[in-house]
């Protein structure tokens, strides 16, 4: 769970800094995104380094999903008779999500793929102006659009808070003085990763970046 | 105080087991919980009925065998305290109160809110303890301890292996417990020359009994009588990760 864990969330800062391109500009943003699939260019030919990240990312994502069903699995049988009565828990919501909200956020990650990578729900949907898709795809008409975004985004957010937090754990964060730190950082971290995500729906459908 | 509650009701291990309402009248808030349940057993064999069966032993708060789930929560309501020592005054007049027994594939229900605990036992019987030469006690101060170490193993052996770390994790693990039992002798000098066996030995038990799977969600230390920490599960992570990656012999035992 942790280590594939970090790796998605190495990605997810790479991605949302990236994003932050697009207040620079349609040409730097376009720049950018064609650069993207050709890194290591005179390395690895072509678009292979695109195609090493999409399969580290899938594999990653495939054995988180793979963990968190043993986990689940186990614990739906660790309790086979439920309580009658068992009140709204007493720990933290974010951890009291994990499970649904990892659910959402696949489901909003399969939906982004088909938006913005493959264009087929995006109305421009043209590969070579990614600033374009953006721009069309947070539209104020297109409002359901930003505030399906925005969901999925909170979501990612509180299953961050609790998810890095967890990470420090599992990977041996022992102390309670480290803990206070390693729950503040988790806390900090996922605001920020949202923000940054957040902004430039926003920034579009406000007029900011058009 | 006028009370009514429901108990979950169950003969024996095959019964389905229901939850069944009793009324009890004129209970002193100055009652323990389990004085206010003998009361009601008292009234359930006048009338010739089964009483209601429930673990207890010291009623003083230190042995670990009192234990329900009382309004979901594990020892009930008030933190720190377990169910001999939770007073009737926690409780107001008119009150519903359900009680049931710790919920858990590794606690099979014996009878009514009495389950075997014996899970726990074989976590213990895997690694939670130490191989010395017994004798008299040895001289304090010939082995020195760190007094951040020593503070840290005494909270963690405060564990009274009572299971409510167990009923109140919404994964059933009993990591707490599993933790609590490797850190209390991983801080200490005589905890060493098993340290890394243990912590396999222990989880292997753990998994094996049925327990589920922490995923650090903290309902235990919340429900923890005595206070065990959440980060000894962070102290049992590490030594498990160390063990696990050392090229030495781990079987546990060895």
């Amino acid at each position: 769970m942790a280590v594939t864990g970090i790796i998605l969330v190495l990605f997810l800062i790479a991605h949302m800094l990236g994003n932050l391109k697009v207040f620079t500009g349609a040409t730097s943003f376009d720049h950018y995104a064609h650069w993207l699939r050709d890194i290591g260019k005179p390395v690895l030919p072509g678009v292979w380094f695109l195609w090493i990240q999409r399969g580290v990312l899938t594999v990653a994502v495939l054995a988180h999903i793979a963990a968190a069903t043993v986990l689940a699995r186990r614990s739906r049988a660790a309790r086979p008779v439920r309580y009658a009565h068992r009140p709204k828990v007493q720990g933290s919501y974010a951890a009291r999500t994990m499970r649904w909200g990892g659910v959402i956020i696949l489901l909003f990650v399969i939906y982004h793929l088909l938006d913005l990578t493959t264009g087929h729900l995006n109305p421009v949907g043209d590969p070579s102006k990614p600033y374009s898709n953006v721009v069309a795809d947070f539209a104020p008409e297109r409002w359901y659009v930003t505030l399906f975004y925005t969901l999925a985004i909170v979501a990612l957010g509180f299953h961050l808070r609790h998810g890095a937090f967890s990470a420090f754990r599992s990977l041996g964060q022992q102390t309670p003085r480290g803990e206070a730190r390693a729950r503040a950082a988790a806390l900090v971290f996922a605001v920020a990763l949202s923000a940054g995500f957040l902004v430039v729906p926003f920034a579009v459908l406000t007029g900011l970046v058009s | 105080m006028n009370l009514t509650l429901r108990i979950w009701r169950q003969s024996g291990p095959e019964d389905k087991g229901r939850m069944v309402t009793y009324q009890v009248d004129d209970v002193s808030p100055d009652m323990s919980f389990l004085e206010m349940l003998d009361v009601l057993n008292e009234r359930l064999i006048l009338a010739g009925e089964e009483p209601v069966a429930f673990d207890h032993d010291c009623r003083e708060g230190i042995c670990g065998m009192c234990g329900m789930m009382i309004n979901g929560v594990a020892h009930g309501p008030q933190r720190g305290t377990t169910t001999c020592q939770l007073h009737m005054r926690q409780f107001s007049d008119g009150d519903t109160i359900d009680i049931e027994p710790w919920r858990a594939q590794a606690f099979p229900v014996i009878k009514d809110l009495v389950v075997n605990r014996s899970a726990f036992d074989k976590i213990i019987a895997a690694g939670g303890y130490i191989t010395a030469p017994t004798g008299s006690a040895p001289e304090a101060h010939s082995v020195p301890v760190a007094k951040a170490n020593a503070d840290a193993a005494f909270e963690a052996a405060a564990c009274i292996g009572c299971g409510a770390c167990v009923a109140a994790c919404p994964n059933g693990s009993g990591m707490l417990f599993t933790a609590a039992k490797v850190t209390q002798l991983s801080l200490l000098p005589q905890g060493q020359p098993e340290r890394y066996t243990r912590v396999i030995g222990m989880v292997e038990a753990h998994d094996e009994a049925g327990f589920g799977g922490c995923t650090n969600a903290g309902e235990c230390t919340v429900a923890c009588p005595k206070g065990i920490p959440l980060n000894t599960i962070g102290r049992l992570n590490r030594d498990y990760l160390k063990a696990t990656t050392k090229q030495a012999d781990n079987t546990p035992g060895s």
